[in-house]
Protein backbone atom coordinates (compact mmCIF):
# COMPACT_ATOMS: atom_id res chain seq x y z
CA UNK A 1 0.00 0.00 0.00
CA UNK A 2 0.95 3.30 -0.95
CA UNK A 3 2.38 5.36 1.96
CA UNK A 4 2.01 8.99 2.74
CA UNK A 5 4.09 11.96 3.47
CA UNK A 6 3.65 13.94 6.24
CA UNK A 7 5.91 17.09 7.26
CA UNK A 8 5.12 17.83 11.31
CA UNK A 9 6.27 20.11 13.25
CA UNK A 10 6.59 18.14 17.24
CA UNK A 11 8.06 19.95 20.39
CA UNK A 12 9.58 22.46 17.99
CA UNK A 13 11.48 20.09 15.46
CA UNK A 14 10.84 19.65 12.59
CA UNK A 15 10.05 16.20 10.94
CA UNK A 16 8.59 13.97 8.57
CA UNK A 17 6.95 10.48 8.81
CA UNK A 18 5.23 7.79 6.71
CA UNK A 19 2.33 6.88 7.56
CA UNK A 20 -0.80 4.33 6.21
CA UNK A 21 -3.88 6.24 5.27
CA UNK A 22 -5.59 4.34 8.45
CA UNK A 23 -2.57 5.16 11.47
CA UNK A 24 -4.19 7.43 13.83
CA UNK A 25 -1.49 10.13 15.01
CA UNK A 26 -1.23 7.99 18.41
CA UNK A 27 -0.14 5.05 16.23
CA UNK A 28 2.30 7.41 14.60
CA UNK A 29 3.66 9.18 17.67
CA UNK A 30 4.20 5.99 20.07
CA UNK A 31 5.22 3.49 17.05
CA UNK A 32 7.09 5.62 15.00
CA UNK A 33 8.51 7.75 16.61
CA UNK A 34 9.08 6.48 19.93
CA UNK A 35 7.53 9.27 21.32
CA UNK A 36 6.00 6.80 24.37
CA UNK A 37 5.14 9.21 26.72
CA UNK A 38 1.82 9.67 25.08
CA UNK A 39 -0.47 6.85 26.06
CA UNK A 40 -3.16 4.43 24.59
CA UNK A 41 -5.89 4.01 26.70
CA UNK A 42 -9.63 3.16 25.81
CA UNK A 43 -8.44 4.79 21.65
CA UNK A 44 -12.01 5.80 21.36
CA UNK A 45 -11.29 9.28 22.99
CA UNK A 46 -13.25 8.73 26.09
CA UNK A 47 -10.06 8.43 28.83
CA UNK A 48 -7.79 11.29 27.97
CA UNK A 49 -4.85 9.46 27.80
CA UNK A 50 -3.42 10.21 24.74
CA UNK A 51 -3.74 14.45 24.70
CA UNK A 52 -1.71 16.25 23.06
CA UNK A 53 -1.76 19.42 21.73
CA UNK A 54 -2.61 19.87 17.98
CA UNK A 55 -2.28 23.22 16.76
CA UNK A 56 -2.79 25.03 20.17
CA UNK A 57 -5.81 22.48 20.47
CA UNK A 58 -6.41 20.03 22.99
CA UNK A 59 -7.27 16.74 21.66
CA UNK A 60 -7.37 13.18 21.84
CA UNK A 61 -4.73 11.97 19.53
CA UNK A 62 -6.14 8.14 19.06
CA UNK A 63 -8.99 10.26 17.40
CA UNK A 64 -6.91 11.79 14.93
CA UNK A 65 -5.52 10.48 12.17
CA UNK A 66 -1.76 10.69 11.52
CA UNK A 67 -2.26 11.78 7.53
CA UNK A 68 -4.52 14.93 9.03
CA UNK A 69 -1.34 16.66 10.72
CA UNK A 70 0.47 17.51 7.81
CA UNK A 71 1.76 21.20 8.14
CA UNK A 72 0.79 21.22 11.58
CA UNK A 73 2.69 22.07 15.03
CA UNK A 74 2.10 19.42 18.04
CA UNK A 75 2.99 19.08 21.82
CA UNK A 76 3.14 15.90 23.09
CA UNK A 77 4.47 15.54 27.07
CA UNK A 78 8.06 14.83 25.79
CA UNK A 79 8.14 18.76 24.99
CA UNK A 80 7.07 19.71 28.38
CA UNK A 81 10.01 20.13 30.56
CA UNK A 82 12.80 22.40 29.67
CA UNK A 83 16.76 20.36 29.30
CA UNK A 84 16.75 18.93 32.98
CA UNK A 85 14.13 21.97 34.79
CA UNK A 86 10.62 20.17 35.11
CA UNK A 87 7.39 22.17 34.33
CA UNK A 88 5.71 23.66 37.23
CA UNK A 89 2.85 21.27 36.59
CA UNK A 90 5.21 18.21 36.59
CA UNK A 91 6.74 19.49 40.07
CA UNK A 92 3.27 20.22 41.68
CA UNK A 93 1.92 16.58 40.68
CA UNK A 94 5.44 15.03 42.60
CA UNK A 95 5.02 17.42 45.36
CA UNK A 96 0.91 16.67 46.24
CA UNK A 97 1.49 12.93 44.71
CA UNK A 98 -0.89 13.29 42.32
CA UNK A 99 -0.09 9.85 41.01
CA UNK A 100 -0.08 6.21 41.09
CA UNK A 101 0.68 4.08 38.34
CA UNK A 102 1.00 7.30 35.95
CA UNK A 103 -0.79 5.88 32.88
CA UNK A 104 -3.05 9.11 32.93
CA UNK A 105 -0.69 11.48 34.38
CA UNK A 106 0.82 12.90 30.57
CA UNK A 107 -2.22 13.03 29.09
CA UNK A 108 -3.66 15.06 32.64
CA UNK A 109 -0.58 17.71 32.58
CA UNK A 110 -0.88 18.01 28.54
CA UNK A 111 -4.61 18.73 29.43
CA UNK A 112 -3.81 20.74 32.34
CA UNK A 113 -1.15 22.65 30.81
CA UNK A 114 -3.67 23.64 27.67
CA UNK A 115 -5.73 24.93 30.52
CA UNK A 116 -3.46 27.17 32.17
CA UNK A 117 -3.03 28.87 28.72
CA UNK A 118 -6.39 30.06 28.11
CA UNK A 119 -6.94 30.69 32.09
CA UNK A 120 -4.56 31.49 34.28
CA UNK A 121 -6.62 31.48 37.09
CA UNK A 122 -9.16 28.73 37.14
CA UNK A 123 -11.94 27.70 39.56
CA UNK A 124 -11.47 24.42 41.50
CA UNK A 125 -14.74 23.44 39.67
CA UNK A 126 -13.21 24.55 36.49
CA UNK A 127 -10.40 22.53 36.85
CA UNK A 128 -12.48 19.47 37.24
CA UNK A 129 -14.76 20.19 34.54
CA UNK A 130 -11.59 20.78 32.05
CA UNK A 131 -10.15 17.75 33.19
CA UNK A 132 -13.26 15.43 32.79
CA UNK A 133 -12.16 13.66 29.48
CA UNK A 134 -9.11 12.41 31.86
CA UNK A 135 -9.96 9.19 33.58
CA UNK A 136 -7.69 8.16 36.54
CA UNK A 137 -8.30 4.97 37.98
CA UNK A 138 -6.08 5.59 41.36
CA UNK A 139 -5.56 8.64 42.83
CA UNK A 140 -9.63 9.64 43.17
CA UNK A 141 -8.72 13.44 41.20
CA UNK A 142 -8.36 14.98 44.64
CA UNK A 143 -4.49 15.40 44.54
CA UNK A 144 -4.79 15.74 41.16
CA UNK A 145 -6.98 19.10 41.20
CA UNK A 146 -5.02 20.26 43.94
CA UNK A 147 -1.71 20.01 42.01
CA UNK A 148 -3.09 21.90 39.24
CA UNK A 149 -4.93 24.81 41.30
CA UNK A 150 -1.34 24.85 43.08
CA UNK A 151 0.75 25.10 39.70
CA UNK A 152 -1.47 28.33 38.14
CA UNK A 153 -0.93 29.99 41.70
CA UNK A 154 2.69 29.29 41.32
CA UNK A 155 3.06 30.49 37.32
CA UNK A 156 1.21 33.68 38.26
CA UNK A 157 3.60 34.35 40.79
CA UNK A 158 6.58 33.80 38.57
CA UNK A 159 4.81 36.06 35.90
CA UNK A 160 4.42 38.69 37.98
CA UNK A 161 0.70 40.63 38.75
CA UNK A 162 -0.37 41.13 35.03
CA UNK A 163 -0.22 37.60 34.50
CA UNK A 164 -3.44 37.14 36.08
CA UNK B 1 -8.84 2.92 2.56
CA UNK B 2 -8.05 6.13 0.90
CA UNK B 3 -6.89 9.26 2.66
CA UNK B 4 -7.42 12.87 0.51
CA UNK B 5 -7.60 15.99 1.31
CA UNK B 6 -8.33 18.41 -1.28
CA UNK B 7 -8.37 21.67 -2.07
CA UNK B 8 -11.58 22.43 -3.45
CA UNK B 9 -15.26 22.19 -2.77
CA UNK B 10 -15.67 20.48 -6.54
CA UNK B 11 -13.05 17.77 -6.13
CA UNK B 12 -14.11 17.23 -3.00
CA UNK B 13 -17.63 16.65 -4.73
CA UNK B 14 -15.85 14.68 -7.57
CA UNK B 15 -14.12 12.25 -5.13
CA UNK B 16 -17.04 11.74 -3.19
CA UNK B 17 -19.13 11.49 -6.53
CA UNK B 18 -16.78 8.54 -7.78
CA UNK B 19 -15.97 6.49 -5.11
CA UNK B 20 -18.06 2.52 -5.27
CA UNK B 21 -17.37 2.21 -1.64
CA UNK B 22 -18.32 3.34 1.79
CA UNK B 23 -16.83 6.75 1.91
CA UNK B 24 -16.83 9.34 4.50
CA UNK B 25 -15.75 13.31 5.25
CA UNK B 26 -13.52 13.94 7.95
CA UNK B 27 -14.11 17.24 9.72
CA UNK B 28 -13.46 16.60 13.59
CA UNK B 29 -13.37 12.88 13.24
CA UNK B 30 -14.73 12.02 16.90
CA UNK B 31 -17.31 9.46 15.22
CA UNK B 32 -15.99 8.13 12.50
CA UNK B 33 -12.35 7.39 13.55
CA UNK B 34 -14.31 5.53 16.61
CA UNK B 35 -16.97 3.84 13.95
CA UNK B 36 -13.45 2.66 12.22
CA UNK B 37 -11.68 1.61 15.54
CA UNK B 38 -14.88 -0.58 16.11
CA UNK B 39 -15.75 -1.88 12.68
CA UNK B 40 -18.78 -0.65 12.72
CA UNK B 41 -17.44 0.78 8.97
CA UNK B 42 -14.82 0.41 6.46
CA UNK B 43 -14.53 3.44 4.26
CA UNK B 44 -12.63 2.95 1.22
CA UNK B 45 -12.63 6.82 1.02
CA UNK B 46 -11.86 9.05 3.73
CA UNK B 47 -11.99 13.37 2.10
CA UNK B 48 -10.54 15.63 4.67
CA UNK B 49 -12.30 18.53 4.24
CA UNK B 50 -10.44 20.88 6.32
CA UNK B 51 -8.48 22.72 3.33
CA UNK B 52 -11.66 24.02 1.94
CA UNK B 53 -11.73 27.73 1.70
CA UNK B 54 -13.81 29.21 4.65
CA UNK B 55 -14.11 25.20 6.09
CA UNK B 56 -13.03 26.03 9.19
CA UNK B 57 -14.14 29.91 9.44
CA UNK B 58 -16.66 31.64 11.07
CA UNK B 59 -18.81 34.90 9.61
CA UNK B 60 -21.44 37.34 10.15
CA UNK B 61 -23.74 37.27 7.40
CA UNK B 62 -27.37 38.88 7.28
CA UNK B 63 -27.22 39.39 10.09
CA UNK B 64 -26.63 35.83 11.40
CA UNK B 65 -23.56 33.83 11.36
CA UNK B 66 -22.13 31.46 8.71
CA UNK B 67 -20.33 28.39 10.47
CA UNK B 68 -18.02 26.63 8.55
CA UNK B 69 -18.58 22.88 8.52
CA UNK B 70 -15.43 22.56 10.33
CA UNK B 71 -15.38 24.57 13.31
CA UNK B 72 -14.84 22.81 16.49
CA UNK B 73 -16.90 23.48 19.77
CA UNK B 74 -14.06 25.67 21.35
CA UNK B 75 -13.89 27.30 18.39
CA UNK B 76 -17.64 28.17 18.32
CA UNK B 77 -17.53 29.10 22.32
CA UNK B 78 -14.53 31.68 22.12
CA UNK B 79 -15.88 32.99 18.96
CA UNK B 80 -16.94 37.16 20.45
CA UNK B 81 -20.69 37.39 20.38
CA UNK B 82 -21.95 33.79 19.24
CA UNK B 83 -22.60 32.67 22.42
CA UNK B 84 -24.47 35.89 23.05
CA UNK B 85 -26.25 35.55 20.01
CA UNK B 86 -27.73 32.13 19.92
CA UNK B 87 -27.01 30.67 24.30
CA UNK B 88 -29.04 27.54 23.12
CA UNK B 89 -27.18 26.68 20.42
CA UNK B 90 -23.91 27.71 22.55
CA UNK B 91 -24.78 25.21 25.44
CA UNK B 92 -26.08 22.16 23.17
CA UNK B 93 -22.37 22.74 21.46
CA UNK B 94 -20.29 22.87 24.45
CA UNK B 95 -21.72 19.92 26.17
CA UNK B 96 -20.64 17.63 23.88
CA UNK B 97 -17.56 15.36 25.19
CA UNK B 98 -14.57 16.54 27.12
CA UNK B 99 -12.39 19.66 26.47
CA UNK B 100 -10.10 17.66 23.81
CA UNK B 101 -13.42 16.08 22.18
CA UNK B 102 -14.61 19.98 21.78
CA UNK B 103 -11.38 20.79 20.02
CA UNK B 104 -12.38 18.55 17.31
CA UNK B 105 -16.53 18.12 17.17
CA UNK B 106 -18.00 19.45 15.10
CA UNK B 107 -21.79 20.55 14.41
CA UNK B 108 -21.93 19.30 10.88
CA UNK B 109 -20.59 16.04 11.79
CA UNK B 110 -23.33 16.36 15.04
CA UNK B 111 -25.93 16.34 12.28
CA UNK B 112 -25.08 13.89 9.72
CA UNK B 113 -24.26 11.42 12.42
CA UNK B 114 -27.86 11.27 13.19
CA UNK B 115 -27.69 9.91 16.73
CA UNK B 116 -30.95 10.74 18.23
CA UNK B 117 -29.51 12.32 21.19
CA UNK B 118 -27.28 14.18 19.24
CA UNK B 119 -27.10 18.12 21.25
CA UNK B 120 -26.76 20.03 18.81
CA UNK B 121 -29.67 18.93 16.76
CA UNK B 122 -32.69 19.91 18.52
CA UNK B 123 -31.04 23.38 19.56
CA UNK B 124 -30.25 23.92 15.52
CA UNK B 125 -33.67 23.39 15.07
CA UNK B 126 -35.32 25.13 17.24
CA UNK B 127 -33.78 28.27 15.61
CA UNK B 128 -34.39 26.70 12.02
CA UNK B 129 -31.03 26.95 11.34
CA UNK B 130 -29.93 25.53 7.84
CA UNK B 131 -27.42 23.65 5.89
CA UNK B 132 -25.64 24.46 3.15
CA UNK B 133 -24.89 21.70 0.84
CA UNK B 134 -22.81 21.19 -2.14
CA UNK B 135 -22.94 18.17 -4.45
CA UNK B 136 -22.77 16.78 -7.99
CA UNK B 137 -25.93 19.21 -9.04
CA UNK B 138 -24.66 22.17 -7.55
CA UNK B 139 -25.28 23.92 -4.58
CA UNK B 140 -28.60 23.44 -2.22
CA UNK B 141 -29.61 24.22 1.11
CA UNK B 142 -32.02 22.80 3.73
CA UNK B 143 -33.22 22.57 7.53
CA UNK B 144 -31.04 21.17 9.92
CA UNK B 145 -34.00 19.07 10.88
CA UNK B 146 -34.26 17.37 7.34
CA UNK B 147 -30.89 16.27 7.66
CA UNK B 148 -31.29 13.17 9.79
CA UNK B 149 -33.55 10.99 8.79
CA UNK B 150 -33.09 7.67 11.40
CA UNK B 151 -30.29 6.70 13.78
CA UNK B 152 -27.25 7.07 12.15
CA UNK B 153 -28.74 7.60 8.68
CA UNK B 154 -28.87 11.16 7.26
CA UNK B 155 -30.55 12.74 4.27
CA UNK B 156 -27.35 13.42 2.23
CA UNK B 157 -27.15 12.59 -1.55
CA UNK B 158 -24.29 10.51 -3.09
CA UNK B 159 -21.46 12.96 -3.81
CA UNK B 160 -22.75 15.35 -1.09
CA UNK B 161 -21.59 16.97 1.79
CA UNK B 162 -22.45 20.04 4.11
CA UNK B 163 -19.75 23.21 4.20
CA UNK B 164 -21.66 25.44 6.45
CA UNK B 165 -24.69 26.17 8.83
CA UNK B 166 -26.62 29.38 8.16
CA UNK B 167 -27.79 30.44 11.99
CA UNK B 168 -29.77 32.87 10.53
CA UNK B 169 -30.55 36.06 12.20
CA UNK B 170 -33.12 36.69 14.90
CA UNK B 171 -36.15 39.52 15.63
CA UNK B 172 -35.29 42.01 18.63
CA UNK B 173 -36.49 40.40 21.42
CA UNK B 174 -35.74 37.04 21.12
CA UNK B 175 -33.29 34.18 22.88
CA UNK B 176 -33.06 30.48 23.23
CA UNK B 177 -32.02 27.66 25.31
CA UNK B 178 -30.91 23.89 25.63
CA UNK B 179 -31.12 21.28 28.69
CA UNK B 180 -30.64 17.95 28.53
CA UNK B 181 -31.23 15.50 31.29
CA UNK B 182 -28.01 12.99 32.06
CA UNK B 183 -27.03 11.15 35.15
CA UNK B 184 -23.77 12.45 35.17
CA UNK B 185 -23.14 16.07 34.96
CA UNK B 186 -20.22 16.00 32.78
CA UNK B 187 -18.97 13.24 29.56
CA UNK B 188 -22.48 11.94 28.96
CA UNK B 189 -25.02 11.65 26.50
CA UNK B 190 -28.63 13.09 26.75
CA UNK B 191 -30.97 10.89 28.03
CA UNK B 192 -34.07 13.44 27.25
CA UNK B 193 -33.34 17.02 25.85
CA UNK B 194 -35.16 20.27 25.30
CA UNK B 195 -34.44 23.31 23.01
CA UNK B 196 -36.61 26.44 22.87
CA UNK B 197 -36.44 29.32 20.75
CA UNK B 198 -38.84 32.28 21.59
CA UNK B 199 -39.55 35.60 20.43
CA UNK B 200 -41.26 38.68 22.80
CA UNK B 201 -42.42 42.04 21.76
CA UNK B 202 -41.37 45.17 23.73
CA UNK B 203 -44.77 44.27 25.93
CA UNK B 204 -43.37 40.61 26.54
CA UNK B 205 -46.41 39.31 24.43
CA UNK B 206 -45.39 36.10 22.96
CA UNK B 207 -44.95 36.14 19.11
CA UNK B 208 -42.90 33.12 18.33
CA UNK B 209 -42.16 29.75 20.77
CA UNK B 210 -40.70 27.13 18.63
CA UNK B 211 -39.86 23.83 21.12
CA UNK B 212 -37.48 20.91 19.56
CA UNK B 213 -37.18 17.55 21.81
CA UNK B 214 -34.26 15.17 21.56
CA UNK B 215 -33.55 11.58 22.43
CA UNK B 216 -37.37 11.06 22.85
CA UNK B 217 -37.64 9.61 18.66
CA UNK B 218 -35.62 8.13 16.24
CA UNK B 219 -35.17 11.78 15.17
CA UNK B 220 -35.82 15.52 16.71
CA UNK B 221 -39.35 15.85 17.41
CA UNK B 222 -40.12 19.30 16.36
CA UNK B 223 -43.38 19.94 18.90
CA UNK B 224 -46.16 21.61 16.78
CA UNK B 225 -49.41 23.43 18.35
CA UNK B 226 -47.74 25.62 20.26
CA UNK B 227 -47.62 28.80 18.55
CA UNK B 228 -51.32 28.46 18.26
CA UNK B 229 -51.98 28.62 21.76
CA UNK B 230 -49.37 30.93 23.06
CA UNK B 231 -48.83 34.10 20.50
CA UNK B 232 -49.75 37.05 22.00
CA UNK B 233 -50.03 35.99 25.22
CA UNK B 234 -48.37 36.56 28.47
CA UNK B 235 -46.44 33.40 29.73
CA UNK B 236 -47.97 32.10 32.61
CA UNK B 237 -48.13 28.45 34.49
CA UNK B 238 -50.87 27.56 32.99
CA UNK B 239 -49.73 28.18 29.66
CA UNK B 240 -46.85 26.13 30.69
CA UNK B 241 -48.39 23.16 32.24
CA UNK B 242 -50.36 23.01 28.76
CA UNK B 243 -47.23 22.76 26.68
CA UNK B 244 -45.75 20.42 29.30
CA UNK B 245 -48.67 18.16 28.09
CA UNK B 246 -48.16 18.83 24.43
CA UNK B 247 -44.53 17.89 24.61
CA UNK B 248 -44.62 14.78 26.67
CA UNK B 249 -47.08 13.45 24.46
CA UNK B 250 -45.02 14.42 21.70
CA UNK B 251 -42.50 11.82 22.45
CA UNK B 252 -42.20 8.51 20.91
CA UNK B 253 -38.95 7.05 22.83
CA UNK B 254 -36.92 3.61 23.17
CA UNK B 255 -37.13 1.83 26.60
CA UNK B 256 -33.56 1.45 27.63
CA UNK B 257 -31.51 0.83 30.28
CA UNK B 258 -30.78 4.66 30.07
CA UNK B 259 -34.81 5.86 30.41
CA UNK B 260 -37.94 3.74 30.70
CA UNK B 261 -40.79 5.18 27.75
CA UNK B 262 -42.98 7.07 30.75
CA UNK B 263 -40.05 8.39 32.17
CA UNK B 264 -37.99 9.88 29.13
CA UNK B 265 -42.14 11.27 27.94
CA UNK B 266 -42.08 12.90 31.64
CA UNK B 267 -39.19 14.09 31.60
CA UNK B 268 -39.30 16.13 28.25
CA UNK B 269 -41.97 17.88 29.85
CA UNK B 270 -40.72 18.96 32.28
CA UNK B 271 -37.45 20.19 30.38
CA UNK B 272 -39.23 21.98 27.97
CA UNK B 273 -41.40 24.02 30.60
CA UNK B 274 -37.61 24.62 31.81
CA UNK B 275 -36.32 25.67 28.31
CA UNK B 276 -38.90 27.97 27.91
CA UNK B 277 -38.60 29.39 31.19
CA UNK B 278 -34.59 29.74 30.81
CA UNK B 279 -35.01 31.24 27.11
CA UNK B 280 -38.09 33.58 27.93
CA UNK B 281 -35.47 35.13 30.84
CA UNK B 282 -33.26 36.07 28.56
CA UNK B 283 -35.54 37.28 25.40
CA UNK B 284 -36.71 39.79 29.05
CA UNK B 285 -33.76 40.68 29.52
CA UNK B 286 -32.93 42.01 26.00
CA UNK B 287 -36.11 44.45 26.52
CA UNK B 288 -34.95 45.55 29.65
CA UNK B 289 -31.56 46.37 28.04
CA UNK B 290 -32.62 48.22 25.40
CA UNK B 291 -35.38 50.07 27.39
CA UNK B 292 -32.11 51.00 29.54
Amino acid sequence: MKKLHVNVSINNDDLEFLCNPEDTLLDVLRNDLNLTGTKEGCSTGDCGACSVILDKKLVCSCLVLAAEVDGSSIDTIEGMAEENKLHVLQEKFLEHAALQCGICTPGILIAAKALLEKNQNPTEKEVRYWLAGNLCRCTGYDKIIRAVLDAAREMRKDHGPNYS
Amino acid sequence: MIFVKPNTEKEAVYLLNNSNGISRILGGGTDVLVQMRSGIIEPELIVDIKNIPGIREINEINGGYEIGAAVSGSEFNNYPGLKEFAPGIAEAFDLIGSSQIQGRCTLAGNICNASPAADTAPALSVSKCIVKIVGPNGFREDLVSNIPISPGKNSLKKGEFIKSIIIPKRPPYSSDSYIRFTPRSEMDIAVVSAACFITLDQNKLIKELNISLGAVAPIVVNVTGINELVINNNLNDDLLSQISIICSSSCDPIDDKRGTIEFRSHVAGVLAKRAIILAHSRAGDKIEKIAR
